[in-house]
């Protein structure tokens, strides 16, 4: 029942990926103005942004469902979860990537620990913890009971570390050149172009997270078949 | 009144096997004093550096002392299943947490009481007239420390690897304790009072706080049999 449904999302949002793909890369390469003084440098915004918000996003998701996994021990939540922390470490690493391949330029230094850039290293960091909590468990229900308390951890630890950086920078500064967001005074026409790479990239996510999702339900049904063989044979 | 009882109880006969073997404290004892005479070694001391990097060194040597004490925590439970049988106590689970969280803040804080004056000792420090800050600082992120770890740790036990899970699993989360730690402990140093370090005094306690009421509700899922 699950499997067609989760199959049509599939290919829904697949097909709507072969269209808005090809669409974002042309609004952020040709229909979007150049910026006056980075020059195409500033391109990597369209890119770097929407993977930064994807990844929050996919953290959030990994949080509420691990909630929702706590409360009801449905063990479909549990996959969610574990599906959406995997493409927000993917995410994240782009948005980490592309950072300081603009900063070197722009800023003249590969790496600021602004507060931002450091909650997304510190968040990255979580989340690749919480898939290395998953996989060394050897009980699985244990697994993702533990899982689940580690991000519903994370979720409420992210915000202040946030803080605490933030307090941290402000007394000590630092020679960041962009201390009002990289979003004020944006061009409408650059604003566009960005809206629809966050609507790209959503849908990527989206569609990713199905085929990881059918794919570790094939992983369990290998794993239940492995165990009937185990049994059998014994 | 019975909880704080059973509380007390809890953390009672961890101090108790721990005084009788002593193992836990004397290795976190020798290990945070090892870290501090490593960093020394590794920067100079007689250098400016020193008092700038000071701070971090005593956190840094801190957090590890801390990751050994709470590794040994769990595992004492759950080698010889000394967990089921608190698990079959009738008492809440968060008893158990509670308890668990106070030895590990007793331990950890009898380390740092006798490292800080080798480490002053060693690092050449002053702070007459900021005893009382400095041992704020050092309580309140104990506490958050023990807190959180003692929550990671009943996990951490369950894993594969241990005793390497454990400060994977932590030191994301410690950051904005170590982070408020160093600063405060670094305007110590530099002679302020209680003003210069009442913003990161802020900061650890709302994490104490935010951290304490999470776990106390988590721990429930964690020990779940």
């Amino acid at each position: 029942m699950k499997k067609t449904k989760l199959e049509r999302a599939e290919l829904i949002s697949g097909a709507l990926l072969f269209i808005l793909m090809p669409l974002a890369i042309y609004m952020a390469f040709i229909y979007a103005p150049t910026e006056k003084t980075m020059g195409d440098l500033q391109r990597i915004l369209y890119f770097h942004v929407p993977c930064g918000i994807i990844s929050f996003v996919a953290f959030f998701v990994v949080a509420g469902y691990s909630i929702a996994f706590l409360r009801t021990r449905n063990r479909w939540y549990d996959r969610i979860a574990l599906c959406s922390a995997e493409l927000g470490v993917l995410f994240g690493l782009g948005n980490l990537i592309t950072g300081p391949i603009w900063a070197k330029p722009a800023w003249n230094t590969w790496w600021s620990w602004d507060p931002r850039l450091t909650s997304m290293l510190v968040l990255i960091l979580f989340y690749i913890a919480y898939l290395m909590l998953r996989s060394f468990v050897e009980d699985d229900d244990k697994g993702s009971r533990f899982a689940a308390v580690y991000a519903i951890v994370g979720i409420v630890d992210i915000p202040i570390v946030y803080f605490s950086i933030w307090f941290w920078r402000t007394i000590h500064p630092t020679p960041v050149i962009f201390g009002g967001g990289e979003d004020s005074g944006l061009h409408p026409d650059m604003r566009l172009a960005l809206n629809i790479c966050f609507l790209t990239f959503f849908v990527l996510y989206l569609f990713l997270l199905f085929v990881r999702m059918r794919l570790e339900k094939s992983n369990e049904k290998l794993r239940e078949i492995e165990k009937k063989i185990a049994f059998s044979q014994n | 009144m019975k909880y704080l009882q059973a509380v007390l109880a809890i953390t009672y006969k961890d101090l108790i096997s721990e005084f009788r073997s002593r193992e836990s404290l004397s290795s976190m004892l020798m290990f945070s004093i090892l870290v501090v005479i490593i960093f020394s070694f590794s920067f100079d001391p007689g250098s400016g550096y020193a008092t700038e990097a000071a701070p971090g060194i005593l956190w840094v040597s801190i957090a590890f002392a801390g990751i050994i004490g709470l590794n040994r925590s769990f595992v004492y439970e759950a080698d010889k299943g000394c967990l089921h049988g608190l698990l079959l106590t009738p008492i809440d689970r968060s008893v158990i947490y509670f308890g668990k969280m106070l030895s590990n803040i007793i331990f950890l804080f009898i380390v740092e009481i006798f490292t800080l004056p080798v480490f002053l000792l060693f690092f050449n420090l002053e702070i007459q007239n900021a005893v009382l800050p400095l041992l704020s600082v050092l309580f309140t992120a104990s506490l958050g420390f023990s807190a959180v770890g003692t929550l990671l740790s009943a996990m951490a036990v369950n894993t594969k690897t241990r005793d390497v899970m454990l400060p994977i699993l932590l030191f994301p989360v410690f950051i904005p304790i170590l982070l408020a730690a160093v600063n405060a402990t670094r305007s110590i140093f530099l002679g302020d009072g209680w003003d210069g370090i009442s913003t990161w005094l802020n900061i650890i306690i709302s994490f104490d706080v935010i951290f304490l009421a999470l776990c106390y509700i988590l721990f429930e899922y964690v020990i779940d049999e």
